[in-house]
């Protein structure tokens, strides 16, 4: 909401039934069909692991191409940058806008370079030579880790750069002199989808990576 | 809407300065403009049921023509590959251009009523759904006029039937339209159903406990909910298969360690609770009508909600029932048919509780109520051969039969039809303030009734002896004939049926010779037969206190005590939210989105390299996030309405 629907707004902040803001209501929603979205695709990924671990005989160990420290890496930085988020839905809230701007930016970055990391990862495993993994393939025989793998953490993917656009709109915004704590609600589901997206890597990491080292 | 009994003051200098930066239509404009930027529910509402109304006439011509194929033995009114595609589309169309966006415009228009909600808890995110709901319909029905024509791989797709190695048709593009439409038609349903959520959880009147909501607003929350946790599969699904389709990926493709079986897990973990979500809105429309036209009270309220909620819970567990047949084991097998027989007893719960709400009152047998009756027999007959399916030797016997197709036409035409063409007839007067022809609505009752089973009972005969579905002939000496033509007569009458009724529903809107309808024309119990009808576009002038379940009853017959107070209107009257083109704008990105990823492949005639040229879909996404940015920035605004007193 802007300053200049203020006086509009003042009089008709609407009391909801439940006393949570609709935004937040909508938000969970969304999250709780999310987790369906990421549950089908999870489950796909796992019963192809089992099932089709070879094809042809064409047995399948993806750590030669796996490089975990690099995956670990960038699961921390995703991890660290949800704390980014808290401290910036709280400056918010207590209308203090600079530290908001500055924790908003901080989640941006460390945002961008798991984005970053995985577009290295992807491209460096494409084109790994003789252990190439594509869509379609594993080392130049047909293989489903490679549809399953993209697809998922590629969805993923897409969630975090998804967010990230949305916080660099944030920050954005944060110039125009027009941010209030009127807005905590719409930083706060902000930061409820930050969050959403880092707990599912947090079940993604070990599910496709750590697994591999496991079993 | 009436204009003139409200009165205008000037608009806030606030609201003045959003509308220089942002156009937005002027709150009074008429024509497309007042149609094209509106974020009214009702009118949202009328939109939904009208689209519908046309995609049931397509769909229904659709399956006339697959009748007229079966009329006899070796008939040659379509190609076996026309044959496929028409129940391919048939079957999409019905189910999600008909009855879901029918039970959407129910939703729409009927929820925030019978809540005592001035609209739905984001307007203009419900008007996106809209355009996104037309937008999947256009894509869908475009199909025809590219390669291959529509799809014709079954409205469940199943792989390897959508693999491009087998098309019957080089580069056929059928099943990418049917892809991309359900996407689109996946996103419009999960926008409705966050918004309904929202707003059913949010923006109950004060006093409207969830005890007291109406069984109808309950079944929507149930049917939201289903929506919101079913769809993500069918999307991830048809994602899996796009990117099979178009970047060679394996996930259905068994020369390449993919499992077709996978899709039918999918399809059907969306697929079932996708069943439900068809029949419970007819559910919730029934439970309205039947006490009304009883003269009593809704028997066993509790029950009925808690078994519809038990329903939508279970459903989500039954969904391999559809797969008996393809080897999953004896363990699975025994345990989704002990779970599908389980899921009988809520629903006889239901039925035994609208017997149990006729029982001793006083039943007048006027349209809706004989929909109504028309839902709960033929939804019967439906549920006793659902639970002979569940029976996994006996479905083994019915798999791919006409069998099956009578069971569940009996569900969705006899039950979800029937329940919404009630809703029509119980609350048509309540959109238009006319009531309809009472003798023309008995003949399409009449019409509908005897046409229906006409054309579907035959069918468990015709399942029992032999004949399969989703073929495009039969051959002389299996003695399928008689019934068949007895059957395609039925189809004929039930069309004429639906044809007389939904020339009724449109022409209420301008058919001046029709009887005033007044507030309440039946009697009704709900929150919605307090207002005039038609509604005025602000619903409530004041907000209403409510003290009871059916609270236009109480109002009318109840103690003092129970009747609904109006919170006082305060010096800044009925806030309305603007207009807004964004929604529009956001539709059409994604409209253009769909239709650049379906054109973007072309093959280089040289080389025969597939080039990908994504220009036409960025630009569509553009539109379409621009749009959302847009909205986002110009707000909700608005302008201020001071209806008078009398009005509401």
């Amino acid at each position: 909401m802007s300053d200049a629907s203020a006086h509009a707004i003042e009089h008709h902040e609407p009391v909801t039934s439940t006393g949570i803001p609709s935004k937040k209501v909508l938000m969970w929603a969304f999250l709780g069909s999310d987790c369906m979205f990421f549950g089908t695709l999870i489950s796909t990924h796992l019963i192809y692991r089992k099932i089709s671990a070879t094809v042809g005989g064409n047995s399948l160990d993806v750590r030669d191409i796996f490089d975990i420290e690099l995956t670990s890496f960038s699961t921390f930085i995703l991890l660290a940058s949800s704390l980014f988020m808290a401290l910036a839905v709280s400056a918010i809230h207590k209308g203090n806008l600079t530290s908001t701007r500055w924790m908003l930016l901080g989640t941006i970055i460390f945002g961008a370079i798991f984005l970053a990391c995985q577009v290295y990862e992807f491209t460096h495993f494409v084109y790994a030579g003789e252990h190439s993994l594509t869509l379609s393939s594993y080392a130049g025989a047909p293989h489903v880790f490679g549809s399953t793998f993209y697809v998922l953490t590629g969805t993923h993917g897409t969630h975090v750069a998804i967010g990230v656009f949305w916080l660099i709109g944030w920050f954005v915004y944060s110039f125009t002199g027009k941010m209030s704590t009127a807005d905590a609600i719409d930083i706060e589901c902000c930061g409820l989808y930050w969050h959403f997206v880092d707990i599912v890597w947090i079940l993604i990491f070990p599910v496709v990576y750590l697994m591999e080292y496991a079993f | 809407m009436a204009t003139e009994s409200i009165k205008y003051l000037s608009p806030d200098t606030e609201t003045e300065i959003k509308t220089k930066s942002f156009p937005r239509p002027h709150q009074n404009t008429s024509g497309i403009v007042n149609w094209l930027t509106t974020i009214d529910h009702k009118k949202i509402g009328v939109m939904y049921g009208m689209a519908a109304l046309f995609f049931l006439i397509l769909g229904g011509v659709e399956a006339l023509l697959i009748r007229s194929q079966l009329w006899s033995h070796n008939m040659d009114v379509l190609t076996n590959r026309e044959y496929n595609q028409m129940f391919t589309m048939h079957g999409t169309t019905m189910v999600f251009l008909v009855i879901m966006p029918l039970s959407a415009a129910f939703f729409n228009f009927i929820m925030p009523l019978q809540i005592g909600a001035r609209d739905v808890a984001f307007p203009r995110m419900n008007t996106l759904s809209l355009w996104c709901f037309i937008a999947g319909g256009i894509i869908l029905n475009l199909s025809w006029f590219f390669t291959g024509g529509s799809p014709a791989i079954g409205w469940f797709g199943y792989a390897p039937l959508t693999d491009t190695r087998f098309a019957e048709v080089v580069g056929d593009m059928g099943p990418d339209f049917w892809i991309f439409s359900l996407q689109i038609l996946g996103l419009a349903s999960l926008l409705a159903s966050f918004n309904f959520i929202t707003t059913i959880i949010n923006m109950r009147a004060p006093g409207m406990t969830m005890m007291r909501l109406p069984v109808f607003t309950w079944m929507t929350l149930i049917v939201s909910f289903l929506i919101i946790l079913a769809f993500p599969a069918i999307t991830i699904a048809l994602v899996e298969l796009m990117f099979d389709r178009t970047y060679g990926t394996n996930f259905y493709d068994f020369l390449e360690g993919g499992k077709p079986h996978l899709w039918q897990h999918l399809f059907w973990i969306f697929g079932h609770p996708e069943v439900y979500i068809l029949i419970l809105p007819a559910m919730g429309i029934v439970s309205e009508i039947i006490p009304v036209f009883s003269r009593k009270p809704l028997f066993g309220y509790g029950l009925i909600i808690f078994s519809g909620a038990i329903i939508g819970f279970m459903g989500f567990a039954v969904w391999s029932h559809h797969m008996f047949t393809t080897g999953m084991g004896i363990v699975a097998t025994s345990a989704f048919s002990i779970l599908t027989m389980l899921i009988a007893i809520p629903t006889g719960i239901k039925i035994f509780n609208w017997i149990g709400t006729m029982w001793g009152g006083r039943i007048r047998f006027e349209t809706p109520m004989l929909f109504a009756l028309g839902f709960i027999t033929m939804f019967m007959v439906g549920g006793f051969t659902g639970i002979m399916h569940s029976s996994v030797p006996i479905d083994a016997q019915h798999q791919d039969s006409y069998f099956v197709v009578a069971h569940f036409h009996y569900v969705l035409i006899g039950g979800a039809l029937f329940g919404l063409f009630a809703g029509f007839y119980f609350w048509l007067p309540k959109l238009t303030g006319k009531m309809l022809n009472e003798k023309l609505g008995k003949l399409v009752f009449t019409l509908m009734f005897v046409g229906f089973n006409l054309t579907f009972f035959p069918m468990h005969y015709l399942g029992m002896i032999g004949q399969p579905r989703r073929t495009h002939s039969y051959n002389e000496g299996h003695g399928f004939e008689t019934w068949n033509q007895i059957a395609t007569v039925g189809a004929f009458i039930l069309g004429a049926g639906i044809v007389i009724g939904v020339y009724q529903f449109v022409t209420a809107f301008f058919n001046k010779k029709l009887k005033d309808a007044g507030k309440n024309p039946w009697d009704a119990r709900t929150l919605e037969w307090t207002l005039s009808s038609p509604v005025k576009e602000y619903n409530f002038a004041r907000t209403p206190i409510i003290k009871s379940r059916d609270q236009a009853w109480e109002n009318n017959y109840g103690p003092k005590e129970n009747h609904s107070e109006k919170e006082p209107l305060d010096d800044h009257g009925v806030h309305m939210p603007d207009r807004s083109w964004y929604p529009l704008v956001s539709g059409l990105g994604f409209l253009c989105l769909v239709i650049g990823m379906l054109f973007h492949q072309s093959v280089d005639v040289n080389t025969g390299e597939i080039l990908r040229n994504y220009t036409f879909a960025i630009i569509g996404g553009t539109v379409a996030i621009f749009g959302i940015i847009m909205w986002s920035l110009e707000g909700p605004a608005g302008y201020h309405l001071f209806p008078k007193e009398e009005e509401e």
